[in-house]
């Protein structure tokens, strides 16, 4: 039992399945890459899914769509792991005993080294053994009776190390972060519009790690004023920017406000969150004018459908004022549906936009009447009607026309519906990741022991001198890089030039 | 900003001189590579014995260059002209749209294929192997030409998110670092081919002094590459809110860095010298060119870069 146990964690821990396991993980996040992950874009797999048959399906029980939320993927990562803590341990330990270790004694035949020179020389061994000591300062080195061992480039090890144990350090943030982080996007309205980081339900989208519940999210609170974007000529965007103000910590007490230019690459940290500014869109408002005279102003945002043009469409929705009968409010509640084009491009009475930025920018509106479905309890989009209302017929669109600022349509009752403004909006991103800076910092641990690893060689050089019978001394040098040869010879051939001379130090 | 016009030809028209110059460095080291005689094999250095040093101090004697030799010189030289033509227009379309040239795939590829042209000019000032010019450069051009057409892209502006000192470091070191990492990529498979069968092709170099040039330029690399992945993660935190997130192009770029991770540790583990962590350099660069086509242009990431 203990030598199976003893054979598995030798077996583990080898070089060899250090590398099958690298090879697995590369093999494994592949898939990642090629299919569409359900973390990036839910559609995209459902399209899969569906366009694939059983295969798709079979994909989709095995986790493909997810593999890095995988047991597999998991699997692999934790036996990688492993091994890393198994091979690391006692090559710390061999580390601690060689920063103390000697140099090697001089073997016997350097001749059989790969790097190798001799000479026979007009000196004494002693002489020999100073020169040798000279020119190898930095060296460790053992100088005996006749021969000098001497030995450098330990921080390889040093360097190889920190590289190891780092990776380790990154592997294990990433792992905590990924329980304790949180994700969310919200939309708010520029010009006036709050955030607050108070819960779940503030957010339009959230995504939660494994160890979030939403119920103690640091607050604080933002609200968003001017908001600017520059462009091309050809609409391409340039820059983005919205001009917000903020209040975190002290501040939500004292109800003191900090101002902020938030910018794309530029998020605002505060508090342990960070605050994106990821794109914008128009909320057009409406005013609707009831019969009875009341009016009711809506401003609601509408999606953009081209991200170059920036055409956007939505449903702005009213509920008719002062009726508390259910049954007659359902039959007149009021959507304003359709395409606002931020600078107008009119093909007779179709109307397009040609540019994102605002230019005297038009609607072109179908407004429906009727019941909108938004009682029946299932949530539905603010971006769009319940079409399954208008097949029934209980949502009749009762009016369709091209709109500019300040215009207005007359409905069969008497109720005016009137394009007011446009307003910005932007969509945020708030992130909270309480161990990236741990990520980061093992990260750059990595490079460099990475850097020193690979540039520094552990390499021995050894000397011997040998009396010979006619008074002389042969002299022979040995050379011996641990690692890889490459770029030893150089350094090798500098060193057995200097001492092979019979110049006296 | 607005687009300097004149500029942006005259980039045009140096690469495409540096196109046509290293098209005639290759005819060059063809012509050397098939007409020079195999080199001999030299004496190992510093294995003689006696007096003064042998080997150390006596310089290698100077003979006559032959004809194919001096041919395959011309092929460096136009080598190094290239190179500066190919650096000259990069460095006007940098000027031309007033950022760092290397803002979308095709300018991402030119900087790749000069890294790769002037790695492959210094080791061929440290190795005697002039004569593969030929096997490294088609390649490049190869690369060139479909960066120069299907690539290609007019001088511009960027968008929003490219906007950032993070475009200028993450983007020109992974693309430096892919473009070194392209020789031993490309000496990997001579190495293959010569490995085994010495006799097979008698004019490439030893085996070992291809293993030893594939393991050196990946060495260099490998940091440069880490580092570019790491630059690329810490802009990611600030332009996307994430510092990873599996987009597809960090997917496979992850994967590539553990493929050259096994490469290193593959030439220290006993079976897999050689031959096998050959095949995992080749693999390596695959995938790295993987990832600049297919990741591109086929998904659909956070990574595409404005018109193209
Ligand atoms: C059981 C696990 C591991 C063992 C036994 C191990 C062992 C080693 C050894 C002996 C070297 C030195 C090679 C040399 O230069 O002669 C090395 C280097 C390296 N290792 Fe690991 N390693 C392990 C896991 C990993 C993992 C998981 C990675 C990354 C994904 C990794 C990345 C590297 C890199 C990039 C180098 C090159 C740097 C250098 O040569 O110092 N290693 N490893």
């Amino acid at each position: 039992m203990i030598a199976f146990l003893r054979n598995t964690w030798r077996g583990l821990t080898s070089m060899r399945t250090a590398l099958t396991l690298l090879f697995l993980l590369a093999l494994a996040a592949m898939p990642g890459a090629l299919l569409p992950q359900l973390s990036l874009n839910a559609s995209k797999v459902d399209e899969y899914v569906a366009q694939h048959g059983w295969w798709g399906r079979f994909l989709l029980k095995l986790g493909f769509f997810e593999v890095y939320a995988t047991p597999w993927f998991a699997a692999i990562y934790l036996l990688l792991f492993t091994s890393l803590v198994g091979c690391l341990l006692p090559r710390t330990w061999e580390y601690f005993k060689q920063m103390r270790a000697r140099p090697v004694l001089t073997p016997r035949n350097l001749s059989r080294m790969p790097h190798h020179a001799q000479a026979v020389l007009d000196v004494t061994p002693e002489e020999v053994v100073e020169k040798a000591k000279k020119s190898m300062r930095g060296w460790r080195m053992d100088a005996g009776d006749g021969t000098v061992s001497a030995e450098r480039g330990y921080l390889r090890e040093t360097g190889n190390l920190v590289f190891h144990f780092a990776l380790l350090g990154l592997l294990v943030s990433f792992a905590l972060g990924k329980m304790f982080s949180y994700e969310g996007q919200v939309i708010v309205q520029a010009n006036g519009g709050q955030f607050c980081n108070g819960g779940i339900f503030n957010y339009d989208q959230f995504r939660p790690g494994l160890r979030v519940d939403g119920t103690d999210l640091t607050p604080f609170c933002v609200e968003v004023g001017k908001f600017s974007a520059e462009y091309l000529d050809n609409g391409q965007p340039v820059g983005y920017q919205a001009d917000i103000r903020y209040q975190s910590g002290a501040d939500l007490a004292a109800n003191t406000w900090q101002p902020y230019n938030l910018q794309v690459n530029h998020p605002l940290r505060t508090d342990g969150d960070r605050l994106y500014l990821l794109g914008h869109g128009y909320t057009p408002t409406f005013t609707v004018t009831f019969p009875n005279g009341e009016k009711r102003t809506q401003g609601i945002q509408w999606l953009p459908t081209d991200q170059l043009t920036l055409a956007s469409e939505g449903a702005t929705k009213f509920d008719p004022p002062g009726v508390t009968d259910s049954e007659q409010r359902r039959k007149s509640q009021i959507a304003v549906t359709g395409l606002l084009a931020p600078t107008p491009l009119l093909h007779g009475n179709i109307l397009n936009s040609k540019f994102p930025a605002l230019n005297n920018p038009m609607v072109a509106v179908d407004v429906y009447r009727g019941d909108l479905g938004v009682d029946d309890g299932r949530g539905q989009s603010i971006f769009s009607i319940d079409q399954k209302m208008v097949e029934q017929g209980r949502l009749q669109k009762v009016a369709r026309k091209n709109l500019a600022l300040g215009e207005e349509i007359a409905l069969d009752d008497g109720t005016k519906v009137r394009f007011d403004s446009v307003n910005d909006w932007v969509s945020l991103q708030v992130s909270h990741d309480p161990t990236q800076g741990y990520v980061l910092l093992f990260a750059i641990l990595i490079i460099l022991g990475l850097g020193v690893s690979l540039t520094v060689k552990r390499r021995r050089v050894w000397v011997r001198a040998t009396p010979q019978d006619d008074g002389r001394t042969l002299v022979e040098v040995g050379g011996l890089a641990r690692t890889d040869q490459a770029g030893y010879g150089e350094e090798f051939t500098r060193l057995a030039r200097a001492v092979l001379n019979e110049e006296k130090s | 900003m607005p687009v300097n016009e004149t500029l942006a030809t005259y980039s045009d028209w140096l690469y495409r001189s540096a196109l046509g110059v290293y098209l005639f460095a290759i005819l060059l080291y063809a012509v050397e590579q098939a007409f020079a005689r195999a080199p001999r094999k030299k004496a190992e250095a510093l294995v003689g014995a006696g007096a003064p040093v042998p080997g150390i101090l006596a310089d290698e004697p100077k003979s006559e260059l032959s004809k194919p030799e001096r041919i395959g010189r011309m092929g460096a030289a136009l080598t190094v002209l290239g190179a500066v033509l190919h650096l000259a227009s990069l460095v006007m379309r940098g000027l031309s749209a007033g950022r760092a040239p290397w803002g979308n795939m095709y300018e991402y590829m030119s900087l790749l294929c000069l890294a790769a042209v002037v790695t492959w000019l210094v080791l061929m000032a440290k190795f005697p192997i002039r004569r593969l010019g030929a096997f490294v450069l088609t390649p490049i051009l190869i690369l060139l030409f479909l960066g120069g057409t299907v690539l290609y892209a007019e001088s511009a502006p960027v968008q929003p998110a490219l906007r950032s000192y993070w475009l200028v470091i993450h983007v020109s070191v992974i693309s430096i670092s892919s473009g070194v990492l392209l020789i031993p990529g490309v000496t990997s498979i001579l190495y293959l081919l010569k490995d085994g069968k010495a006799d097979r092709f008698p004019k490439l170099p030893s085996a070992d002094v291809l293993d030893r040039m594939s393991y050196r330029t990946t060495v260099l690399a490998f940091p440069l590459f880490t580092a570019g992945i790491i630059c690329g993660a810490i802009w990611a935190e600030a332009a996307w809110g994430r510092f990873w997130g599996w987009d597809p192009k960090e997917t496979v770029a992850f994967v590539s860095w553990v493929v050259y991770a096994a490469y290193l540790h593959a030439r220290a583990t006993a079976g897999w010298r050689g031959r096998g962590a050959a095949w995992i350099n080749v693999a390596g660069f695959a995938l790295n060119v993987f990832n600049l086509f297919f990741i591109n242009l086929v998904t659909s990431g956070l990574h595409s870069y404005a018109g193209l």
